[in-house]
């Protein structure tokens, strides 16, 4: 239950009983390992078992067992085994409740279920799996540990198919209209995979009506899998899968392009189920008096993609549409923005920070190293003799203290490290124990708590890289563990204590671009308090936003952008630069220095900002092809849709559209995205004015994704006629006194076909706005096609390669305004990770230069993946800036006088690991 | 995951395999290890954009380094993996052990001094 109102919520949260308290269970597994009782492995989709004291995953978060009481049989054997004492049979349901300013609702979606659709079989043949069943085959965590094997036999197939749209685009045998975005490019993937996968020259052949492969460096991905791996795609949609019962085998039946029947036989048939919301989620909605729409999505707008029907209530990921991982990762910053938004004015008032004790000098001391070894539960000690260990450590050079625990982790052991690191005088210390990926940072805010310099501290990891692999041989696992500790203490003894160096922030936000995307980005900061200077190429904002009228939901895009231009010109925070140009730029997150001519000013600005925002935008491809600019009567989609806003049609019987030009051809091989919903959008607009109107729109595969797919539907409904072609086979477009005329094979009838059309609209595509100066002054990367380049695609789909710079709208790539919004909020956000507060606390892991022995030999200058070692003329020395080093080494290794050393990894404290493993042999 | 692989394979920690230095390698070889392999990211996937590209540089150049001082460079080997794929890692394990008892052991092991 949520009460009350934006600012000030009081939540009421349901705590299902885990049957073991997360904050005690180790993660160990040692329930589960004990647990005699056998259940359906759902995560594996059936395809195998796991126990009643069970975790999903490796990777859950929090690494806490629970316990399934559907299956529990409550022999108590895990309660036995515990050391860490976390069973709680008698575990309740519990309620709690929160005070918060805001609310996102993120509660995904699932894959469609097909069993009830009995022509697929699912459930009946072993060989049918789902998409989500076959993710996990491939998957080195799933049951068959990655190997490419069929669930009846455990054979390696040799012939798979995809089957796609099942559970979406089909309102015949289920009620999912929409495309659910995600699948033909998981099923691409899927097939690229199994053929790495398989031992053989694995057939992967995928059925589909069309193939949506719409997203940003998507379509060569498509194109690789078709021309060079060659992954087969089949225009039809399967009706019926049939079994051969001696074989397990599958038999496929479908006409091929030329109308032809065929039948194939696979070996496998996976279906690619498409994604809905499920029926707790929309519950949990009408708990919460959040508006669906018809197909249990959230109800948003265009303008406002991640607001749900409640104030101050905001969604993302599939709960909002079906989406792929970069839009869901997109979306979530967009929702945490105008979250954090509303609450700006209380930012930070409840944090209390660490008390921090002075740090003490240890520069002049030897080492004097205290060893913590852990036995984690039975997890460490049931195999390696830990007190073996503990007293050869005792023994190693350096060592003052030696000790054991139960589990090393635990608070209490906490508070026992800092009385001995008091009590022994200790001035390093190694834990013996478990990942540095999941402790090391624990265990160096022990140290810190205790005056010791965080990097004084190693560890040796003699669980999962010893006692969890070696369980079988005791002693074996004793002596690897004393290797391990061994190497550790020799490192220790060599750590230095190091400086995380504190810069000061600018707190304001360049933003480069004034259409939708900057302009959103420039409020939600200012909204923030931030400062925000805007500058702008044009003279006035907009952007490509400025030639749209309506969105294809019919949101009007010419109020919307008046009234943003009017809120972004107002904003007392938001200084607008207009005719601007960069020319010159400097500096590293936190403190850029961008100077910029702006109109017919001969004198540069001087800018100071801690991020920028790039949102340069895009423009509508002008056509070379079709007599476009020869014959008035072609036109491109956008001036089609001046013309049916300002003029209407003036009584055109019949109109061709033509798809993907300047998209998805040898110049530009990628799809624009909106191109097919530009089509679709106009082609209904003129049935609106005059339903007499023929329209033609001749394609290569309709690409109405997500929720889009309802106004393809109508079109069709609305006798709107969609005529395929292939790329090989173009359409023909002639112009004649009488007329244009268009002559296209139509693949049903197998035929040509002439159409004498009195407007020809082409859907051009999307092309990146000329940003050649600016990426080479602001050193930024693009892909071939102009766009520029995130991160990571998934991971940080708005951040670029460099540190406090972001990225949202058509300069990213092409999509809907409504995309664009998400992505601006969502730079927003990330910008305001930078900017919240005026100082920022540098990685100590940086490399740094002996300037004494360098022979300036530029070496690293050349090699450095970010460019960051310069050449100070002045000084005559080689510079690496701590702001903008990443922390890699690679300078390190090709120093040729090792004159660079990387703080925390200096090549003296890796050698004294080679030498002290193979000091005892091996 | 808790898959077997041998024993006597030691991870040694470093940020990026761009970090490894020949040095390093050389040493492992010189101080009587049997055999060296750099684990890095699959190729493309860089964190740090090229550091295992760089790895893939060096480990060739020592190879070639011990074949001229006639120790066998398939000694020192390097391999890709993702961080997802425990049993690669394990394969990649035992695949390098076998390599390595196949070529019997380090010929310069007779040389190192012990403390």
């Amino acid at each position: 239950m949520i009460e009350g109102d934006p600012g000030d919520f009081q939540v009421t949260l349901t705590h299902h009983p885990r049957y073991i308290d997360p904050a005690t269970c180790t993660g160990c597994g040692d329930c589960a390992r004990h647990c005699p009782v056998t259940a359906v492995n759902e995560i594996n989709r059936g395809l195998d078992d796991r126990r009643a004291a069970y975790i999903e995953y490796a990777q859950a978060v929090p690494l806490a067992y629970a316990i399934d009481t559907d299956v529990c049989v409550g022999c108590g054997l895990c309660e036995n085994i515990c050391l860490a004492k976390a069973i709680r049979y008698d575990d309740k349901e519990r309620e709690s409740n929160l005070t918060v300013g805001s609310v996102i609702l993120s509660p995904g979606g699932k894959g469609f279920d097909p069993s009830g659709l009995d022509f697929y079989g699912y459930g009946k043949y072993p060989n049918v799996v789902t998409s989500e069943g076959f993710e996990r085959i491939l998957s080195a965590g799933g049951p068959y540990f990655g190997h490419l094997m069929r669930p009846l036999d455990r054979e390696e197939p040799e012939k798979i198919a995809w089957l796609q749209c099942v559970g979406s685009r089909d309102t015949n045998n289920c009620r999912n209209g929409y495309c659910s975005s995600v699948c033909c490019m998981y099923a691409v993937k899927e097939a690229m995979i199994a053929k790495e996968h398989a031992h053989g020259d694995l057939d992967c052949a995928i059925f589909n009506i069309d193939m949506r492969t719409f997203g940003k460096d998507y379509e060569k991905y498509f194109l690789r899998a078709r021309d060079k791996d060659g992954v087969r795609f089949v225009k039809s949609r399967i009706h019926t899968i049939d079994e051969i019962s001696e074989t397990g085998d599958l038999v496929l039946r479908y006409a091929d392009e030329a109308g032809e029947i065929r039948e194939e036989t696979f070996s496998m048939v996976v279906l690619s189920v498409g994604l809905q919301v499920p029926e707790t989620s929309q519950d949990l909605a009408n708990r919460l008096d959040i508006q669906l729409n018809t197909s249990n999505f959230v109800a948003t707008t265009p303008f406002e993609p991640v607001s749900t029907s409640r104030p101050g209530i905001y969604t993302c990921g599939v709960f909002q549409g079906p989406k792929d991982i970069p839009g869901s990762v997109t979306e979530a910053g967009a929702a945490a923005c105008l979250a954090g938004r509303d609450l700006a004015e209380s930012r930070g008032k409840d944090v209390e920070p660490l008390e921090i004790p002075e740090e003490l000098d240890v520069s002049d001391q030897e080492a004097r190293i205290g060893v913590f070894v852990c036995n984690c539960g039975i997890n460490i000690g049931g195999i390696v003799d830990v007190s073996k260990v503990q007293e050869y450590a005792k023994r190693l050079p350096n060592v003052v203290f030696a000790d054991q625990n139960l589990f090393t982790c635990s608070q209490d052991t906490q508070e026992k490290i800092k009385e001995k690191i008091t009590e022994y005088g200790l001035n390093r210390v190694v834990v013996a124990s478990c990942s540095p990926k999941t402790h090391e940072q624990m265990f160096m805010e022990t140290l810190e708590a205790c005056g010791l310099n965080k990097y004084l501290f190693e560890m040796a990891n003699i669980r999962n890289q010893n006692s969890w692999i070696h369980s079988k041989d005791h002693d074996g696992a004793t002596k690897k563990a004393m290797d391990l500790v061994r190497m550790a203490v020799a490192r220790a003894g060599l750590l230095k204590p190091l400086r995380e160096k504190v810069i000061s922030v600018t707190q304001r936000a360049l933003v480069i671009g004034g259409g939708v995307a900057g302009m959103n980005a420039a409020l939600s900061l200012a909204k923030q308090g931030f400062e925000v200077v805007l500058i702008e190429k044009e003279p006035g904002l907009g952007g490509l936003s400025g030639r749209l009228h309506h969105t294809i939901e019919g949101a009007d895009v010419r109020a919307y952008l008046q009234e943003l231009i009017q809120e972004v010109g107002t904003h007392e925070k938001i200084e607008i630069l207009t005719e601007a140009r960069v020319t010159g730029f400097g500096g590293y997150k936190g403190n850029f220095e961008t100077e910029v001519v702006v109109g017919s000013d001969t004198e540069k600005r001087s800018i100071r900002h801690g991020v920028i925002i790039v949102a340069t935008g895009a423009a509508e491809y002008r056509p070379k092809e079709y007599l476009y600019g020869e014959d008035d009567r072609v036109i491109t989609q956008l001036e089609l849709s001046d013309i049916l806003e300002e003029k209407g049609l003036d009584g055109a019987s019949s109109v061709v559209m033509i798809q993907c030009v300047g998209s998805r051809n040898d110049e530009n091989p990628e799809c624009s995205r909106i191109c097919c919903q530009s089509a679709v959008k106009n082609a209904l607009h003129i049935k609106e004015l005059s339903p007499e109107t023929q329209i033609y729109i001749l394609y290569r595969d309709i690409r109405t994704y997500g929720l889009l797919e309802s106004y393809y539907t109508e079109a069709r409904n609305k006798g709107i006629i969609f005529i395929r072609f292939t790329q090989k086979s173009p359409p023909l477009v002639e112009s004649s006194a009488e007329g244009i005329l268009v002559t296209v094979k139509d693949h049903i009838l197998q035929r040509d076909i002439q159409i004498k059309p009195d407007l020809l609209a082409l859907s051009a595509g999307v092309i990146a706005q000329d940003t050649n100066d600016l990426s080479s002054i602001m050193k930024l990367g693009r892909n071939s096609e102009g766009f520029f380049i995130e991160a990571h695609v998934k991971l940080r789909p708005v951040d670029m390669p460099g540190d406090g710079i972001f990225l949202c709208g058509t300069a990213h790539g092409p999509k809907l305004i409504s995309e664009t919004i998400s992505q601006a909020h969502a730079a927003a956000s990330r910008a305001t990770t930078f900017l919240a507060n005026s100082e920022m606390k540098l990685s100590a892991i940086n490399a740094r230069v002996d300037t004494e022995h360098c022979v300036k030999c530029l070496t690293c200058v050349r090699s450095c993946p970010f460019q960051v070692p310069a050449y100070n003329e002045e000084e005559g020395v080689i510079e690496i800036d701590e702001a903008l080093c990443h922390g890699c080494g690679v300078c390190t290794g090709v120093c040729p006088r090792q004159t660079i050393q990387l703080g925390f990894y200096e090549d003296d404290q890796i050698a004294c690991k080679i030498d002290a493993l193979l000091a005892e042999g091996l | 995951m808790r898959l077997e692989y041998p024993k006597n394979i030691k991870i040694i920690r470093v940020p990026c395999t761009g970090k490894v230095d020949v040095m390093h390698l050389l040493r492992s070889i010189q101080k009587g290890a049997d055999g060296v392999y750099v684990v890095g990211c699959l190729e493309g996937n860089c964190h740090y954009n090229e550091g295992n590209l760089r790895a893939r540089e060096r480990v060739n150049h020592v190879r070639s380094l011990l074949e001229e001082v006639g120790l066998e460079g398939d000694r020192v080997r390097m391999y890709n993996l993702s961080s997802g794929e425990g049993p690669t890692f394990a394969a990649y394990a035992r695949e390098m052990t076998e390599n390595i008892l196949a070529l019997g052991p380090n010929p310069l092991k007779k040389w190192v001094t012990r403390p």
